[in-house]
């Protein structure tokens, strides 16, 4: 794994892959949103508003995929003191938070039709709201600090112990829900999902983890030039004063 | 071990009691706020009971929130951490102690208070007994989890605001825990299996509050 820890290596890396994942995600993306908008039928039930499906239950998931992603990274940086790890966690976060708005956004715009509001306190929704303050309180904090090392393994921290609090979040959102509100709410789709619906389904949720994959090593990427900028800012800083003196 | 540890808590009640400490400011803040509901919502009594739970729950929460600042800060500005981390014991005692003296000064204060806004919110026998207890248990592990957004946010300056960013929403289990004992009692129901998993996600609190709050000082004063 240490391998990868040297930022050369890792951009030679991220310059083979960038190409694939762009080409990917362009193709996914596109070949997915044609079945979903065009190819794919209208739900018999929800009418045409079923096509927002296909952007809102892949970002949902990507919401919850980034989230363990970070994680992950958080760990390996805090176990292993991998400096990519921290890039990555830090990376990880802005695009989650995204996901997670996407999902939130295409939440509302769809419960409008269907339920005829735009928002329930259904324990679905109210737990990724959650997750979305998760992710603003992450990249609140490392934000906040201002020495790298510092701010990253608070940030490592933190997301770990979101990740632990997660599931218990989830419990009690789903126990006070029930407690609420008895199921008021259309359950969305189930295992029988028609073919016609899974394809575009499945190609865009691929192209949003490629899409992922393309942002994310993009973001490392500069996020590494801007520690060189750092650093060679520091360099000339400290020889123009060691000439001064 | 245990004397060191018992010195400890009594040195940070001491510094929370005396001038300066604060520490009944949150508990000031605790009635304010839950005073502020029934002018804003009037003071019909069925309306005022209904959201009693939630209120009193919520203005907790916020209560420890605003008492966070104090759990390592001033360590933390006159170096006095930096001793507390050589004393001959592991550091995550010593951050246990500080937490369960924070609960002693800040929150314990606030359960104590609770039957009277209570009474005031029209709670009633049962579920006034059900609000106490579930305080009582409850917000021990508020003190632990807010310790870990207390660790990460040392020294930071408007730590504040970013505190209860980082804390508030790992406080909803607690939050929903503690209302829905409440909410049972008052329909006549038995509020203990909200009791315990209140409980249960107390003592996760103190176990992972005390762990990450460990990590995060570490660092700092490394």
């Amino acid at each position: 794994m240490h391998r990868f820890a040297n930022p050369a290596r890792f951009q030679r890396l991220a310059s083979i892959i960038l190409p694939w994942s762009d080409v990917l995600t362009a193709g996914l993306l596109v070949s997915g949103l044609y079945f979903a908008l065009f190819a794919s039928p209208a739900d018999y039930q929800q009418g045409e508003t079923v096509r927002i499906m296909y952007i809102h239950v892949p970002a949902a998931w990507m919401a919850m995929f980034t989230y363990s992603v970070m994680a992950a990274a958080s760990a390996a940086s805090l176990i292993w003191k991998h400096p990519l790890a921290d890039v990555a966690a830090r990376a990880a976060a802005p695009i989650g938070a995204g996901f997670t708005a996407i999902a939130l956004i295409t939440g509302m715009l769809w419960g409008e039709p269907m339920w005829g509001t735009w928002w329930v306190w259904d324990a679905r929704l109210t737990s990724v709201l959650i997750l979305f303050f998760l992710y603003l309180g992450y990249m609140a904090l490392v934000n906040a600090i201002e020495n790298p090392a510092a701010a990253a393994r608070a940030g490592a921290i933190l997301a770990l112990v979101g990740f632990v609090n997660i599931p218990i979040i989830k419990f009690s959102v789903d126990w006070w829900n029930t407690l609420h509100q008895p199921a008021s709410v259309i359950k969305m789709g189930g295992p029988s999902i028609a073919p016609s619906m899974l394809l575009p389904l499945v190609l865009m949720a691929l192209g949003f983890h490629f899409y992922f994959v393309s942002v994310l090593l993009r973001r490392m990427r500069s996020e590494l030039d801007l520690a060189r900028v750092r650093a060679l800012e520091d360099a000339i800083a400290l020889n123009s004063e060691e000439a001064a003196a | 071990m245990t004397r060191t540890l018992f010195a400890l808590i009594k040195r940070d009640l001491n510094l929370a009691w005396r001038q300066g400490g604060g520490a009944l400011l949150g508990t000031v803040f605790f009635a304010v706020a839950v005073v502020l509901f029934p002018l804003g919502v009037g003071p019909e009594p069925n309306t005022l009971a209904r959201i009693a739970a939630g209120v009193l729950w919520v203005a907790a929460l916020l209560a420890a929130v605003v008492s966070l600042d104090r759990l390592f800060e001033a360590d933390h500005d006159d170096g006095s951490l930096d001793g507390l981390a050589l004393l001959p014991l592991p550091f995550s005692l010593v951050v246990a102690a500080k937490c369960l003296a924070h609960w002693l000064a800040s929150l314990l204060p606030v359960v104590i208070i609770s039957p009277f806004l209570g009474l005031m919110m029209r709670l009633e026998g049962d579920a006034l007994g059900a609000l106490v207890l579930a305080l009582l248990l409850g917000t021990p592990g508020l003190s632990f989890i807010g310790a870990i957004g207390a660790a990460l946010a040392v020294g930071l300056r408007r730590a504040g605001a970013l505190l209860s960013l980082l804390v508030l929403p790992l406080y909803i289990p607690a939050l929903i825990f503690g209302v829905a004992a409440v909410e049972a009692a008052r329909m006549g129901l038995d509020p203990a299996p909200h009791l315990m998993l209140l409980f249960g996600a107390t003592l996760f609190a103190v176990v992972i509050g005390t762990a990450a709050a460990t990590a995060a000082l570490k660092f700092d004063l490394e």
